[in-house]
């Protein structure tokens, strides 16, 4: 008797979900409402140093700064994204700033993706943070550090975000190797002036990676950008109240880059333990014509650019929640021109200072959502050493993250 | 010219494809579900398992390793229930495989096609990391893995329609075997009834609910947050009150937090094998219950 009844509810057992090719689909998603994305980032800084900031041998543009003092918002972030169809993935992040006294929107990423070509192809269009390098395609909010790699601020503003074209072939091997081709605008920093009608600027890149063993993982990528240039601004700065001189470039512009992660965790269980260690090599050729909007008279130089630059840091999860990292940073530059004094208005002149900075930050994960770091850099930009010192906050508020490689 | 010929051997080893013999691959988010695949599909399939007993199933990146496997996989098949949701989609977007996208035949999600429990009331981060559509560690109640067979039984013989007999016969004796084991367990575990365990994570709710265990507390104070002092004091006078038979926890889950409150509470500590490959003679899934039931008696 005893055994009929368990047998009877061996057999009864549960509710069975008939409905074949149901998936458990969060509450939250079943409504056809976008997941949306929230990152707040504020943060406090602290400088010893008061010179407006420069990189000699790097005419800056983009979001290239150190930032402001004080108590500040950092990258205030919204990102609406769905599926559209069972064809298409759609996605849009605005970046909700102040600049100087008025609050701005600005438009980072704005683009459609496809789900179902197929074969390991992919097509993205639209705006988009550009695949080369491995911490370009990073939202500020994943960075390991308060800011980005010197590399990435003098040579891209920050980030490579453009607006155009990718195509991205996952080829078939043993071995992950990713090949992708990106034909953009070129209106944007490192860019400008959206040369050939629109279609300015192109990116090459390849990524391989994998694992060894079950505790190590690896990735190495090379990638290629080059655009034609018009006008392209950097900073501007005036000689008295009259003249505000804005130096532009006009030319080739032509990068060449190497990137290289290494991860370990302890039997590939991350959560507790891991280590991460990253490089990047960007080097970067120019030849055109510099000018200085804004001079009477008109004054401009030839210009060949020679400029390279790399970083290597890494981060340390020594257990659950808390990360100690550092990060060293170099930049070199050999500029040549017709008119040395252009040259060095234009900030292109390294003055025969090399940039260097060294930054050790660490960081509180109170939980998957939010995280609280202290940052503290010894920055030689340029000639004044710089003493920075950062606490940030960054928290995310609704649709769950991803866990990138 | 022996030089090129040992480059050119070296690189067709890195990226040729090796041919299978099997007819369908199969990438197993974790290692409960590829030995059920394995179980089903014997020699016709070829299964890749994402993780290992090792390794916090929430708590995965979307490797370049992963990425490879699932983009040649014609069936994935992971628990669901957005256990995987911090790299599973990151997965299936990076690999440009259409056959196993959400709503596709080679989609699977286990916790859909069985009654989940622990569905949160309100859906708020203040309670820590829950699960809109419940607790997803459904492989812990072997009522549910029959249940959960069935249908991939049956999606196993859609995709590869000419293995269907051969499916059907593994199913059918598969599930005479297992019908066979859980009265086998159930009886094995009568005493297991009422008794009060201290679980680390939530996992163990399904295991306890086909058992009758009771749980006596949890190491998280909420599910994904590490132990705190307070926490550990607050779970000790709970204890006190009225004590627990042990402390249970997976193997890729640290014993700190255990060992802390055993030496304060005097309770034995388990180390269960959570799924298959969880201790080393865990190699199946009758192995899992078999060990889970004796370690949970203390006989192991």
């Amino acid at each position: 008797m005893k055994k009929n009844t368990i047998a009877l509810s061996v057999s009864s057992g549960v509710l069975t979900c008939a409905c074949i090719y149901t998936t458990a689909i969060a509450a939250s998603q079943l409504s056809f409402n976008p997941q949306i994305s929230l990152t707040l980032d504020g943060r406090y800084a602290s400088y010893s140093n008061d010179s407006d900031y420069e990189l000699p041998g790097f005419m800056l543009g983009g979001e290239a700064s150190r930032g402001e003092q004080g108590f500040n918002l950092g990258h205030n972030e919204l990102s609406f994204s769905s599926n559209i169809d069972d064809m298409f993935f759609g996605k849009l992040t605005t970046v909700i700033a102040d600049h100087e006294g008025e609050t701005e929107v600005e438009l980072e990423e704005a683009f459609i993706e496809t789900l179902a070509l197929g074969n390991g192809i992919t097509v993205k269009a639209g705006r988009f943070y550009s695949d080369i390098g491995y911490m370009n395609n990073q939202h500020p909010h994943a960075w390991d550090f308060t800011d980005t790699s010197l590399v990435y601020r003098g040579m891209f503003g920050n980030q490579l975000i453009d607006d155009g074209l990718q195509v991205s072939w996952l080829v078939p091997t043993d071995t992950y190797f990713k090949v992708g081709v990106e034909a953009t605008r070129g209106a944007r920093f490192p860019a400008g002036g959206a040369a050939n009608d629109g279609n300015g600027a192109f990116a090459v890149f390849a990524k391989f990676g994998g694992d060894v063993g079950v505790s190590h993982a690896w990735q190495l990528g090379f990638s290629h950008w080059k655009a034609d240039i018009e006008d392209r601004a950097s900073g501007s700065h005036e000689h008295d109240a009259s003249t505000i001189e804005v130096p532009t470039y006009t030319g080739e512009s032509s990068l060449n880059g190497i990137d290289f992660v290494w991860k370990w965790s302890p039997n590939g269980n991350s959560r507790e333990q891991n280590l991460k260690i990253q490089a990047e090599y960007f080097e970067r050729s120019e030849d055109g014509l510099v000018v200085l909007e804004g001079s009477n008279p008109i004054e401009e130089t030839t210009y060949q650019g020679e400029q390279t630059g790399w970083y290597l840091q890494s981060v340390y999860q020594f257990m659950p929640r808390w990360r100690l990292g550092y990060r060293y940073d170099r930049l070199n530059s050999d500029n040549q021109g017709s008119d040395s004094d252009v040259l060095m208005e234009a900030g292109l002149d390294n003055e025969g200072h090399t940039p260097e900075r060294s930054s050790i930050m660490l960081d509180y994960s109170h939980s998957e959502y939010s995280r609280i770091r202290l940052q503290v850099s010894k920055d030689d930009s340029y000639e004044d050493s710089d003493t920075l010192v950062f606490m940030q906050y960054i928290v995310t508020l609704g649709a769950h993250g991803a866990h990138r490689f | 010219m022996k030089n090129w010929i040992q480059v050119f051997t070296f690189l067709s080893a890195l990226f040729i494809t090796s041919p299978l013999m099997a007819s369908i691959n199969v990438f197993a988010c974790e290692p409960e579900w590829s030995s059920l695949v394995d179980e089903l599909g014997g020699e016709r399939v070829s299964t890749y398992t994402a993780t290992t007993a090792y390794q916090d199933p929430h708590h995965i990146e979307a490797r370049p390793s992963l990425i490879v496997k699932i983009r040649r996989a014609n069936l994935v098949v992971c628990s669901g229930a957005e256990l995987e949701s911090g790299w599973l989609p990151l997965l299936l977007k990076q690999a440009g495989n259409i056959n196993i996208l959400p709503g596709k035949k080679g989609y699977f999600e286990a916790a859909s096609m069985v009654e989940r429990l622990d569905i949160p009331v309100n859906l708020d981060r203040s309670s820590g990391d829950v699960h809109a559509s419940g607790n997803p560690h459904v492989h812990l109640d072997p009522r549910r893995i029959q249940i959960i067979s069935k249908v991939l039984f049956n999606r196993l013989a859609e995709i590869d329609p000419q293995g269907k007999s051969y499916y059907q016969q593994r199913f059918d004796d598969f599930k005479q075997r297992w019908q066979q084991a859980i009265l086998q367990w159930q009886l094995q575990a009568r005493e297991l009834k009422g008794q009060r365990v201290v679980v680390h994570h939530r996992d163990w709710v399904y295991l306890f609910d086909w058992l009758g265990i009771e749980i006596a507390g949890a190491l998280e104070p909420k599910p994904g947050l590490p132990t705190s002092v307070g926490h550990l004091a607050s779970l000790k006078k709970i204890l006190v009150a009225q004590p627990a038979k042990m402390i249970v926890h997976t193997p890729y889950q640290n014993p700190r937090a255990a060992q802390r409150l055993a030496k304060m509470t005097n309770t034995p500590i388990v180390e269960l094998p959570y799924t298959v490959g969880g201790s080393e003679q865990v190699k199946n899934l009758f192995d899992l219950f078999t060990q889970t039931i004796a370690k949970l008696k203390g006989e192991l």
